[in-house]
């Protein structure tokens, strides 16, 4: 079954590397704020599977945390583009 | 492998498959609100596709409680980022895109 899980890693990483073209030469900032929103996403999976390939359960609970803050990280950032600040004071 | 590591490949491997489109419709779509279109649904059913199969592996336990919390947390998520993105680039003035046009 662990190779399985692993193939299923390869995939994620080779989809990850086709994103990051998006992420690095996406014509405007919106692309890629969109392309970091889903490679963060990506990770997410990523996390979960290498804790199933390495038996370790702690790497569920960090992808826990980790979706929390690319959700939060998402938000602000499309918060700034759209009113130019992050919070009124 | 036994019945249930069966089940749990073929989930993971339709996961796998719309993670490849959601991937592949980033690099070739035209626009930014087609690309939003294909990432924003075809990588959140990857996504909860792939973690359903691990939770179909592991069985019942308390790992399972954790992993059906995630899928359910990038199920509200992952659209809502989608859509603020979509409505910052809305709002400050984005044109969509038009047949005929060149690609942007």
């Amino acid at each position: 079954m662990i190779e399985t899980f692993l193939a299923i890693g390869m995939v994620i990483i080779f989809t990850i590397l086709l994103s990051l073209y998006r992420l690095v030469l996406g014509p405007g900032v919106f692309n890629q704020i969109a392309a970091s929103n889903v490679i963060g996403t990506k990770v997410i999976v990523l996390l979960v599977v290498i804790g199933f390939i390495f038996e370790r359960p702690m790497f569920i609970d960090i992808s826990l945390l980790y979706a929390a803050l690319n959700f939060i990280a998402t938000l602000l950032m499309a918060r700034y583009l759209e009113r130019g600040e992050i919070c009124k004071a | 492998m036994q019945g249930v590591d069966i089940i749990a490949t073929v989930f993971m491997a339709g996961g796998a498959f719309f993670m490849i489109t959601g991937a592949a419709g980033l690099l070739r779509f035209p626009d930014f609100y087609t690309r939003l279109h294909a990432t924003g649904k075809c990588d959140t059913l990857g996504e909860v596709l792939i973690i359903v199969g691990c939770m179909i592996y592991q069985g019942w336990s308390f790992l399972t409680l954790k992993l059906l919390f995630l899928s359910l947390f990038i199920f509200i998520v992952n659209p809502t980022g989608t859509h603020a993105i979509m409505k910052a680039a809305y709002v400050t003035g984005l044109k969509p895109w038009k047949k005929g046009e060149a690609r942007r």
